[in-house]
């Protein structure tokens, strides 16, 4: 049952409050009928599923009814961040790699 | 029978109370304060059940969750069966009535065991995938044998008397377990001010400390416990849980706490009282003090009734002042077990040797019993039981641990009881849950809680291998402050008892003892007790390939049993890492799994059954609907009246009557259950195009449309009527089932794709209460109750109006989902129950007739009105059901769907298209879901061109008639398809137009 | 391969069980193979076993990261049954149902399948319509399907509370009758097995970690004990096929998310076939060794963990207390998690990728136990030939372009 911080009510609540929404940042394409086939079935189905860390959308359905993102790991389930739509995450498996690397003495 | 094995004196039992119970229909008597195990053994019961494989007599081996063979019945009646209850862990009350699970006619005498005895030898592990298989007709035949054979105990075939429940819980430290580490890890963090839970699985808090042999301060170290009890349950912020056992760590801090409330007291809770609740825990910090359980050696026969774990015996010695045996043999490979020995002097008992395994033992415990004139037999372990029904003797050899022989051909010592520790193995379980993996330690040959990655928890005694009740102390306590600090509390220091400083030596890597035959030959070495899984068994399966732990674990069934292989799994995965030449921690261990041990299904459920399983959700009008004899309709978690039969009617007869009175008077509705939804801002007149496929940008206040919402593929998820109420302001309804999705949909558009939209989304569902009149009667009747100006050019269809209705502020919709003339009359629910009896009352005079939603449905399809879910299913666009004049195809933004609905299959000419259907038997009712074909003759599997959507027996019409979707449906008007049905027949209709009734549309316009 | 009967363990009881074969080689891999099968699980075995059987391709190695049967064929409920809506589903789990049926005796390996009946219970009149409509279909494709009134599946399933004392009384059932469980491990070890046996290298504990191409082909896999060559290669790793697909250089329209299951304590017989209820949200039938299997829905989230969350088990036995009152007092021994990779259909991708050469098939969702053999036989054959088996093509990845979608969401509301 995970824990998850709301950043609209700034509260830590639990699971069963919330509803995950599949990956984040997908946005819409600006000109659909711009689109060919492939590119709209890319949007409509084709998803990030990483092992590792994800970048997803939730809603705090059964609390102040609004969306919000996250940074979760998939394999350990940790949130690393929540933060608004329309923000950036801090925490990505990029800067993540970097800062392996970095720990490590690796130099990019 | 009098308690033949209970000592004279001592144990924590209360004397004064004895408890009669029965087992296997013999009557018993133990005392208050026993278990059920303490007092079989106390009555002198060897075998509490027969072996799930070979039927062999078993008895209690241990005394605690980690027991594999006293897993009995209970239950006086049949509802208050429970099956599988471990007798080492249930409370004795009086009247307790127990029966063993297995074994035919009784346990003592089973025939199944002559048969588990000469077939025993063709039932090496995985012997079922090996057989059975010919012919293949008859497996279901073996297999009804096999699942006869199986399982324990039974479930009730009655209904649960008992009652369950939840508790949500928050606090800053979780303490599991109440031994040694966890009170002092409670202690610390209580005094520290810190919120703290502690919960034991046992009827008392204690542990180890409640039989220990040893001293705190040179007294009882049951005395210190209380005096910890004591202080813990005078603090405010402190819960104390016993009989309470942590069975799962689940993500971020989360556990669940099974509490028994009423198990102790009887077999059904006492009236207003709960039987078991589950604590749902946050904690933000942990202290798993899970102890450690205590592993027995693997020899010859060690399962016959009479041998146990040492550390057990002591328990029931100690504690329970029960001694199951006379004359003892103790093998062992470390020190601590010697404390059984001294406790079996201490009872007066004789002691005939102890076999240790290693060469020069000198621990302090060791020299105490050498003292005491103990025979010590080193290098040596007992190799064999002798017995059948119980141990009579054991032969104890010397060995050679090193290249796993037997060194001498031994001796064999008159006994009944054999008592074995091969060391400890930490309570690792809780720590695994989330997937760490326990590490190896070599040091003290036992596993222990690996990495808690994020988790926030600590480990504190026992389960971290520290073994020494001083040093465990001390480990606890240590854990508890720092538990607290990272909770944010302050440390305080405190003194801790003293323990006398004892010499202990190393124990000696010892599993499964050697024989002299080969593990395959020798007599049974059983490693897993409850699944008969033996030495023998575990190195067949290596030899098979079975190489991973797993796959090890899954051909033998090792640890597949209600106790989780506590006992059996680390002797298990030592012996298969013999055989197959590597070390341990290469084997590794299997996944730890919630639960630790096992929790009633109801208790997991708790009161969510039966009328609280999920909501049911009526309208203001449910109580009308009641007292007038309505049937219901799930549809959502709404309750709605479906019709309204009155004396000797059936749906049908009932229906017709209903959709008559429609058609030729007037009938009312209540549609309260159609969602709701309050849009307001500058831009919701925006927002309303991009989420419908048709246009608004042109909808005057005061005028309604029907609307249709499609997904992003373009495939309609949803319809209804909005209505524009002000510039900025709409109400929107959905479909029934439909009210949360679609709410929830439009703030997903508005809240991620275009936040810059001024729109603002409120449910109204419950506010508003909706009741529908439909029927050339409906505007006399309407006026009877109303001061709105209904003439037909002041109130023209597809507008509303405000004002008062039953004298109440209402709104209402002249809109129409029957093609009559209707008014959608809505009032604030509050009222709605009152507007509803006045309309009924005014309604008499005009033949007004309470419908529900089979006549709705029914009246619709003869209009052709699609029923979203129904006539739809996720793969429907609007074309497909000829609801193009509903799609903008000229609206300047893209709105949802437009794009899906113009890719290649969507536009692909033989969609299945929504038409009607005339049976060409007008007597004929297609069956709804009935799948169509153009050719009936041919042979199967058929090409199917299409399903009925709906279908009703039309009275108004005078014929049956259907909807349904059929390929390139639109340009087949006039064709015939058929359904071929189950029984063998054939419907043959003809695909027409699916509007039925008033194609023109007059009836609802007048 | 050795022999098994019942005579077999009579003769080997004389001789203490001391000489009965291996089950498979720990092979040491070959440079180069016909075929890789990235992946030994249920499906990969059995791709293996059939392209070496039926297809004369017997170069083939199965590459597996931990042990054989360790994925999801270990952590599933065994339903089988092929009562799918549409036909092109229908047809693929029909073609896998009838190779359930003689498996046992094909693979000289009981795997216990035991055709018991599945029942899909109807809550609503809606369940009532989308039930007849999936057994008229299910008839009419050569499918065995039977729909139930509530009096009927009173008399069929006992302790089933059928009366309209609960939450969504039940209307009716559909029933397949030919549908069932099987033994789920036993199916991994007898494909391995009989895979073994015809020359198939089954190599474990060596994980893939890259696809090596050369001018855009597959030409084999990086795997953490080196390069192996293939010249095809199809990768059949379940909830990890979006992680394989990454590694290869493109995306698929598949989430992977935890799924739970759970069992009782053993108990004797009390359910004698596999219920299933979409309405309530759970699913039941009894294992022979006594223990009841129990499922529900999939977590929301995407997980790697082989665990969910406690919610969903809350839920799952409040759906199977509602079912069946009696089981109330019995109690759960374990819970568990899989990791399941659903597509936006609830159909599998059976498919050519982007790259040459490299095939997938995945995207089974919580229905990939059943179709074991069909899904090994059709993957088979499309790697033998180059080209998808004519079962296997409505199944590939375009369809999520052109919107050719088979949506089976209807029929698989509730996991199984």
């Amino acid at each position: 049952m995970l824990h998850i911080f709301c950043p609209h009510c700034g509260e830590l609540r639990s699971e069963e409050e919330f509803h995950a929404k599949g990956q984040a940042h997908i946005p819409r394409p600006l000109d659909p009928t711009a689109c060919t086939d492939a590119e709209w079935g890319e949007y409509l189905f084709f998803r990030d599923n990483p092992r590792g860390i994800h970048h997803e959308l939730w809603v705090h359905s059964a609390g102040c009814r609004k969306y919000f993102n996250a940074t979760r790991h998939t394999v350990t389930y940790e949130i690393l961040e929540t933060y608004k739509i329309g923000e950036k995450p801090s925490v990505t498996a990029a800067g993540t790699a970097e800062k392996k690397a970095s720990d490590q003495g690796v130099t990019a | 029978m009098s308690q033949v094995n209970r000592l004279a004196s001592g144990g924590r039992v209360d004397r004064s109370q004895p408890l009669t119970f029965s087992f296997n229909g013999q009557s018993y008597q133990g005392f208050a304060g026993d278990t059920l195990a303490a007092a079989l053994l106390a009555n002198g019961v060897d075998i509490v059940g027969r072996s799930f494989k070979y039927s062999r007599p078993r008895g209690i081996v241990a005394a605690g969750a980690e027991e594999p063979n006293a897993v009995l019945q209970i239950g006086s009646t049949e509802a208050a069966q429970i099956p599988n209850v471990r007798a080492t862990q249930q409370a004795l009350y009086a009247g307790l009535v127990a029966s063993s699970t297995n074994g035919w006619p009784s346990v003592n005498t089973d025939l199944m065991g002559i048969l588990g005895k000469v077939g025993g030898k063709m039932m090496p592990p995985g012997f079922y995938y090996k057989t059975f298989m010919y012919p293949q007709n008859l497996w279901l035949t073996y297999e009804k044998y096999i699942r006869k054979a199986a399982g324990l105990g039974r479930a009730p075939t009655a209904v649960d008397p008992d009652s369950y429940d939840y508790m949500n819980q928050h606090c800053d430290v979780l303490v599991v377990g109440a031994g040694p580490a966890g009170l002092a890890a409670a202690l610390a963090a209580a005094r520290s001010g810190a919120r703290v839970i502690l919960a034991d699985e046992q009827e008392e808090f204690g542990g180890s400390l409640l039989s220990t042999r040893e001293t705190l301060d040179g007294k009882p170290a049951a005395d210190w416990a209380a005096q910890v009890i004591t202080e813990l349950s005078g603090m405010p912020e402190v819960t104390l849980l016993p009989r309470s056992t942590v069975n799962g760590y689940h993500d971020h801090n989360f556990l669940t706490i099974h509490q028994r409330l009423t198990d102790h007291l009887g077999e059904i809770a006492p009236l207003g009282m709960v039987r078991q609740r589950m604590h749902r825990v946050r904690a933000t910090r942990v202290v798993l003090a899970t102890g450690a359980h205590e592993r027995p050696l693997v020899y010859a026969n060690n399962d016959v009734p009479g041998n146990m774990l040492a550390d057990a015996v002591s328990t029931y010695v100690r504690r329970y002042g029960v001694a199951p045996g006379k004359q003892l043999v103790l093998s062992t490979n470390n020190d601590y077990a010697y404390r059984v020995v001294l406790d079996w002097l201490d009872a007066g008992l004789q002691v005939v040797a102890v076999a240790d395994a290693r060469s020069n033992p000198r621990g302090s415990w060791v020299e105490e019993a050498r003292k005491r004139g103990v025979r010590i037999l080193t290098g040596s372990a007992v190799v064999e039981a002798a017995g059948s029904k119980r141990v009579t003797a054991a032969r104890i050899c010397a060995i050679d641990v090193q290249s796993h022989k037997v060194s001498s051909p031994g001796e064999v010592l008159d006994c009944d009881l054999i008592v074995s520790s091969g060391g400890y193995s930490p309570v690792v379980h809780l720590a695994s849950h989330l997937g760490g993996r326990p590490t190896w330690r070599e040091d003290i040959l036992a596993f222990v809680p690996g990495e808690g990655g994020f988790q926030k928890r600590l480990c504190a005694g026992a389960v971290n291998g520290v073994f020494g009740l001083g040093d465990a102390l001390a480990d606890g306590f240590e854990a508890g402050v720092s538990a607290a600090a990272e909770a944010g509390f302050k440390a305080v220091s405190a003194s801790l008892p003293q323990v006398a400083v004892r010499l202990e030596e190393p124990s000696l890597a010892l599993f499964q003892v050697p024989h002299d035959k080969p593990t395959a030959r020798a007599p049974k070495q059983f490693v897993d007790l409850q699944n008969d899984v033996t030495a023998a068994g575990i190195e067949l399966a290596t030899r098979e390939g079975f190489e991973s732990v797993e796959h090890v674990k899954r051909y033998t069934a090792l640890g597949f049993g209600t106790d989780q292989g506590k006992l059996g799994n680390i002797n298990g995965l030592a012996i298969a890492a013999r055989s197959l030449g590597i070390s341990i921690p290469q084997m590794g261990t299997t996944m730890f799994r919630p639960n630790y041990t096992p929790v009633t299904f109801g208790a997991v459920a708790g009161r969510h059954c039966g009328a609280l399983f999920e909501p049911k959700r009526y309208t203001a009008m449910q109580s009308w609907h009641l007292q007038n004899g309505a049937e219901f309709e799930d549809v959502g978690q709404w309750k709605r009246p479906w019709y309204f039969p009155k004396a000797g009617e059936d749906l049908h007869a009932a229906v017709a009557r209903e959709c008559l009175a429609v058609r030729n008077a007037v009938g009312i509705l209540d549609a309260s259950t159609l969602g709701k939804i309050d849009i307001q801002g500058p831009d919701a007149r925006e927002f309303l195009n991009r989420v419908y496929s048709n246009a608004w940008t042109k909808l005057d206040v005061g005028k309604a449309r029907y609307g249709l919402m499609c997904k992003e593929d373009g495939m309609v998820f949803d319809d209804g009527v909005t209505a524009c109420l002000a510039d900025n302001h709409f109400l929107m309804t959905t479909t029934t089932g439909g009210a949360a999705r679609v709410m929830e949909w439009l703030e997903i558009y508005h809240q991620t794709e275009w936040p810059e939209l001024k729109v603002y989304f409120t449910s109204v569902t419950d506010h508003w209460a909706t009741m529908t009149l439909s029927g050339p009667n409906s505007r006399k009747l309407l006026a009877e109750v109303t001061d709105i100006d209904l003439d037909k050019d002041a109130f023209p269809f597809m507008t509303w109006k405000e004002g008062q209705v039953g004298g109440v502020p209402a709104r209402v919709f002249r809109i129409s989902f029957t093609g009559e003339l209707s008014y959608e009359v809505n009032v604030q629910a509050d009222y709605a129950l009152g507007v509803w009896e006045k309309i009924i009352e005014a309604g008499k005079k005009h033949g007004l007739t309470p419908y529900g939603t089979e006549t709705m449905h029914e009246l619709r399809a003869e209009k052709g009105f699609i029923i979203v879910g129904q006539d739809t299913d996720g793969s429907v666009t609007p074309d497909d059901l000829n609801m193009g004049w509903c799609v903008g195809r000229t609206k300047p933004f893209s709105w949802i769907g437009w794009r899906g609905m113009n890719r290649e299959d969507s536009l692909r000419e033989d969609r299945k298209q929504l038409i009607g259907l005339k049976p060409v038997d007008p007597n004929k009712v297609l069956p709804e879901g009935a799948q169509l074909v153009f050719d009936p003759k041919q042979t199967v599997p058929m090409q199917m061109v299409g399903h009925v959507t709906s279908s009703y027996m039309s009275v108004a019409l005078g014929y049956s008639f259907a909807m349904g979707v059929v390929k390139g449906g639109l340009k087949r008007m006039g064709e015939r398809v058929f359904a071929p049905l189950a029984d063998g027949s054939l419907i043959e209709a003809e695909i027409v137009s699916s509007v039925f009734y008033d194609p023109k549309g007059d009836r609802q316009n007048v | 391969m050795q022999r098994y009967s019942g005579f077999g363990l009579f003769k080997h009881a004389f001789s203490h069980h001391e000489n009965w074969q291996r089950m498979w080689r720990n092979p040491t891999p070959k440079p180069v193979y016909d075929v890789i099968i990235v992946g030994g699980g249920g499906h990969g075995l059995a791709t293996a076993y059939y392209l070496a059987k039926e297809f004369g391709v017997k170069n083939v190695a199965v590459i597996e990261k931990g042990w054989l049967g360790g994925g999801n064929t270990a952590r599933n409920t065994t339903i089988v049954r092929s009562n799918y809506l549409w036909d092109e589903s229908a047809h693929l789990y029909e073609h896998a149902m009838k190779l359930w049926e003689g498996l046992s005796q094909d693979l000289n390996y009981n795997v216990m399948f035991s055709q018991r009946g599945v029942y899909n219970l109807c809550h609503t009149l809606q369940d009532m319509r989308d039930s007849e409509r999936r057994v008229s279909a299910n008839r009419l494709n050569g499918v065995d399907g039977e729909l139930l009134d509530a009096k009927q599946v009173a008399a069929e399933i006992p302790y089933l509370d059928c009366s309209k004392n609960t939450r969504y009384p039940v209307l009716g059932s559909t029933v397949q009758r030919r549908g069932g469980v099987a033994r789920h491990d036993a199916v991994a070890w007898g494909y391995a097995r009989a895979a073994d046996a015809s020359g198939v290298d089954l190599i474990q504990q060596t994980e893939v970690i890259g696809f090596r191409k050369e001018n855009g082909v597959c030409i084999g896999v990086e795997t953490n004990k080196g390069f192996i060559g293939g010249k095809r290669v199809g990768v059949v790793t379940a909830g990890n096929s979006g992680h394989m697909a990454g590694l290869a250089g493109f995306r698929l329209p598949l989430e992977s998310h935890p799924l739970q299951a759970l069992v009782s304590e053993p108990i004797k017989p009390v359910i004698d076939s596999v219920i299933m209820s979409n309405a309530v949200h759970g699913y039941i039938s009894q294992s022979d060794k006594g223990d009841l299997v129990i499922g529900a829905g999939i977590d929301g989230y995407n997980g790697y963990g082989q665990r969910g969350s406690y919610g969903t088990i809350e839920h799952t036995l409040q759906a199977i207390v509602e079912m069946f009152p009696v089981l109330s007092r019995v109690r759960m021994n374990r819970q568990w998690g899989g990791i399941v990779d659903t597509s936006p259909d609830a159909c599998p991708i059976i498919s050519k990728t982007p790259v040459p050469n490299l095939f997938f098939n995945c995207g089974w969702g919580t229905g990939g136990f059943k179709a074991t053999p069909g899904s090994g036989h059709v993957f088979a054959a499309s790697l033998a030939k180059g080209e998808m088996h004519p079962l296997a093509k409505p199944f590939s990845m375009d369809r999520f372009h052109t919107g050719a979608l088979i949506d089976e969401h209807g029929a698989a509301a509730v996991a199984h």
